[in-house]
């Protein structure tokens, strides 16, 4: 197994337990801490297929992780911004109970 | 004086006030209906005597004076109907008739009715009578006369039917009633087409006026569709009404019926008055029957129809009364002959002529038939002549006032006032250019008169009482008796069952009657011509010798021959040996026993009427019915029935198609809905997982498409 494939693995193994985190947990902040571990295994993913792509002397992928970082960090300032509003209206952070989506 | 003319409603205004007064009286104020109704009639006896009066002054020498009074009445858009009534010779000479004989014979019932139960109601209808009749005789106005004239058929009906209990008197009332209104109809009829034609109804407007010259010049000269003139068409029409009226062929046969009402009843309207109101009603409108354009020398077309009618009818109705058994309806008969005559002294010999023969008619036939009740009433009700005989010394006063009523009814010569009038008539035949028939016919109808009045004055009142007649006045049970009149009196002659001379309160009016019988001949015989001359105007002169200008002489002896024919034959066959037996067969029965059926049964005109008249309705009515029942009712069942078929049909889709269509659809929308509402939780993380399965999804097929390829 190539170091390549132990990376991946490992990102998708990132990916699917942000997943989980964010598709079964009721408490907000969980699910935004669940996406943070998604986005972070595609940051992973950026890294290893620079660092074992065709041309890793050009910063590509570093560039592209600290962007996609840069991004995550605004995203989960917005979501955070979104539970504590929400909090705020509804005095819970369970989403169960949040289903004012359906009008 | 003139003042009398226009107040001249007040002649009317009396009897129609005791009237409605009696009307609303209660049926035990017998003496006080009486007294009302024979106190409006002597005041309009002696306001009749003034307007009389009146007359004969405006008449002599202004000639023809004539006083109308008019006023408007009704509006018909821009035009006013007028009415009103008018003073001439004419009316006067009517007035005083109807007033007199009126009171007389309202007197008379005072004693005829004294039993009845319904005395007040008697009497009042009576006063309408007289109050509808003296309202005609006035009337100024075509359409007042047609009031005054449906008036006179409403209270005829009434009085026939008044012993409504009886069904002959209720069938009678109504084939009066009926038959008149066929001529009525007529008379309408020719009212409205007058109004069309000349735009006016009243006789006389001072030149205006509808029987003027100007109205009849433009009346004579105007030709209808079929060629007639307008104003014969319109004499023919109203001569229709004076036809259903005045009993004339064909049209005759409800008089006869109509003498079951009361005996008053039939002297006063189906003898002296109502039934003469046909008479007056063409010689009120004479002008227009004799208008015309050229010289025409024996009248025009409308007045030949009157000759005939009238001349048919005379002769007619004078056989039928040779073989008649009821001492009414054989004077019913003589009445309608006599109605004949009259008509036929219009048609040919102008209207005074017809006038005089109408006035001493009404009183020797109003004494005749007053007589003839008083010999029901001393009979206790009987009526069939065979059942009488020798009458004469039991009412003594009845006999002779009866004979004279009889000889001149006859027209026994010289003395009584039916030859005079009568001999009018034959004189006016006679010099008749157009035809000789109406002469012979008026002859033979004289002969006639004499004889069947001998047979019946030899029925009553000569020979012997007849056994059996006596027999079945003695077994008559009190409860069988007449309905109308209880028992008090037959109570009073219970026990003897001899006929009985009347209470002088009858008596007297025939004795009066039978003076005017005598003396009203001698006002308008040939030699002093006055009552001729007052009604057209003109001054009368004794002259002796006119009875012997040309062609009288031979009139006169005509007349008196056959007078004396008729009388001796009556005499021959019935007075030389009495009927002894009141159902051995009548003597002309034995000789031509085929021709007195004939007779006796009335030419069976009834039975022809019956037959084709009735039958025709009948069969009418049951075509209709039929038609009703089946056709008609059938076409309504068919499109109620198709009308329910196709609400059972849209019921069904609604029901079934269209409701179930419309529930299955919003069942589905509904089911649809609550799918997708359910898919929309509203729960971000369900919609996440659907797109992550979607996601995965998506992945397998993209790689299981990668490995296919």
């Amino acid at each position: 197994m190539t170091s390549l494939q132990a990376y991946l693995l490992l990102s998708a193994l990132l990916f699917a337990i942000g997943l989980a985190g964010a598709l079964a947990r009721r408490n907000a902040i969980i699910v935004l801490i669940g996406i943070e571990l998604m986005l972070n295994a595609a940051n992973l993913n950026f890294i290893a297929f620079w660092r074992f792509g065709p041309n890793p002397e050009a910063l590509t992928g570093v560039l592209f992780a600290i962007f996609s970082i840069g991004i995550a960090a605004a995203e989960a300032a917005v979501g955070l911004a979104l539970v504590i509003s929400i909090y705020r209206h509804q005095k819970t952070t369970d989403l169960g109970q949040v289903d004012s989506l359906k009008g | 004086m003139s003042r009398l003319a226009d107040h001249l409603w007040l002649i009317p205004a009396f009897p129609l006030l005791a009237a409605a007064v009696s009307a609303v009286m209660t049926r035990r104020r017998r003496a006080m209906a009486a007294g009302m109704g024979i106190g409006s009639m002597a005041l309009a006896l002696v306001l009749s005597g003034a307007a009389f009066v009146v007359a004969m002054r405006h008449a002599d020498g202004s000639g023809g004076g004539r006083v109308v009074f008019n006023f408007p009445w009704l509006q018909f858009g821009d035009a006013w109907l007028k009415l009103g009534w008018v003073l001439d010779p004419l009316t006067a000479v009517m007035l005083v008739m109807v007033s007199l004989v009126g009171l007389l014979i309202f007197i008379y019932s005072v004693g005829y009715m004294a039993h009845d139960e319904n005395f007040t109601r008697f009497f009042c209808f009576l006063s309408l009578f007289a109050a509808a009749m003296l309202g005609l005789v006035i009337a100024n106005s075509l359409l007042l006369f047609f009031i005054c004239w449906e008036l006179v058929g409403l209270t005829s009906y009434l009085l026939i039917g008044f012993w409504y209990h009886k069904p002959s008197a209720a069938a009678a009332a109504k084939k009066a009633f009926i038959t008149t209104r066929i001529g009525d109809l007529a008379f309408l009829l020719g009212m409205v087409w007058l109004y069309s034609q000349s735009g006016t109804l009243l006789f006389y407007d001072g030149g205006a006026g509808c029987l003027e010259p100007s109205s009849l010049l433009t009346l004579a000269t105007r030709p209808t569709a079929t060629g007639l003139m307008v104003s014969t068409g319109i004499a023919l029409l109203l001569f229709c009404g004076a036809i259903g009226k005045s009993g004339q062929v064909p049209l005759h046969v409800w008089l006869p019926d109509a003498m079951e009402g009361p005996t008053p009843v039939s002297a006063l309207i189906h003898a002296a008055t109502m039934v003469a109101a046909g008479v007056f009603l063409v010689a009120r409108v004479y002008p227009l029957f004799s208008a015309s354009t050229g010289a025409a020398p024996d009248g025009t077309a409308s007045l030949a129809a009157v000759t005939w009618v009238g001349s048919l009818t005379a002769v007619f109705a004078a056989t039928i009364a040779v073989a008649q058994t009821d001492i009414k309806r054989i004077l019913a008969y003589s009445t309608v002959s006599q109605l004949g005559f009259m008509m036929m002294g219009l048609g040919m010999g102008g209207v005074a002529v017809g006038m005089f023969h109408l006035i001493t008619h009404a009183f020797f036939k109003a004494l005749l038939f007053l007589g003839a009740g008083s010999v029901i009433h001393g009979c206790r009700e009987e009526q069939d002549i065979r059942y009488m005989g020798g009458l004469g010394k039991f009412m003594p006063v009845t006999f002779a006032t009866y004979g004279i009523g009889m000889l001149a009814l006859s027209g026994f010569p010289l003395v009584f006032s039916g030859f005079w009038s009568k001999d009018g008539i034959l004189h006016a035949a006679h010099s008749w250019n157009a035809s000789h028939w109406p002469f012979y016919l008026g002859v033979f109808g004289a002969c006639l008169t004499a004889f069947y009045m001998t047979r019946q004055v030899a029925y009553v009142f000569f020979g012997a009482r007849r056994a059996d007649g006596a027999a079945r006045l003695a077994s008559v049970p009190e409860a069988e008796s007449h309905p109308g009149l209880p028992s008090p009196r037959q109570a009073r002659e219970g026990s003897t069952h001899e006929p009985h001379e009347s209470p002088r309160v009858m008596t007297a009016p025939l004795v009066v009657l039978s003076f005017f019988a005598v003396a009203l001949g001698f006002i308008g015989t040939p030699a002093w011509p006055w009552f001729q001359a007052f009604l057209s105007g003109e001054h009368a002169n004794l002259a002796l010798n006119r009875l012997a200008e040309e062609g009288a002489l031979p009139v006169l002896a005509v007349s008196t021959a056959v007078v004396f024919l008729g009388l001796g034959l009556g005499w021959w066959l019935y007075g030389r040996r009495p009927v002894t037996r009141a159902l051995e067969r009548d003597v002309l029965e034995r000789l031509w026993p085929n021709v007195f059926t004939l007779l006796r049964r009335k030419y069976f005109v009834d039975e022809i009427y019956e037959w084709a008249v009735v039958g025709f309705n009948a069969w009418w009515a049951n075509a209709c019915a039929w038609l009703d029942r089946w056709l008609w009712d059938g076409l309504v069942q068919l499109v109620s029935l198709t009308v329910v078929g196709l609400s059972w049909l849209d019921r069904f889709l609604d029901e079934v198609v269209i409701n179930s269509g419309f529930d299955k659809a919003c069942q589905g929308l509904t089911g649809g809905g609550g799918l997708l509402a359910r898919l929309q939780s509203g729960r971000v993380q369900t919609y996440l997982r659907l797109m992550g399965v979607g996601l995965t999804v998506l992945a397998l097929l993209l790689l299981w498409g990668c490995r296919a390829s």
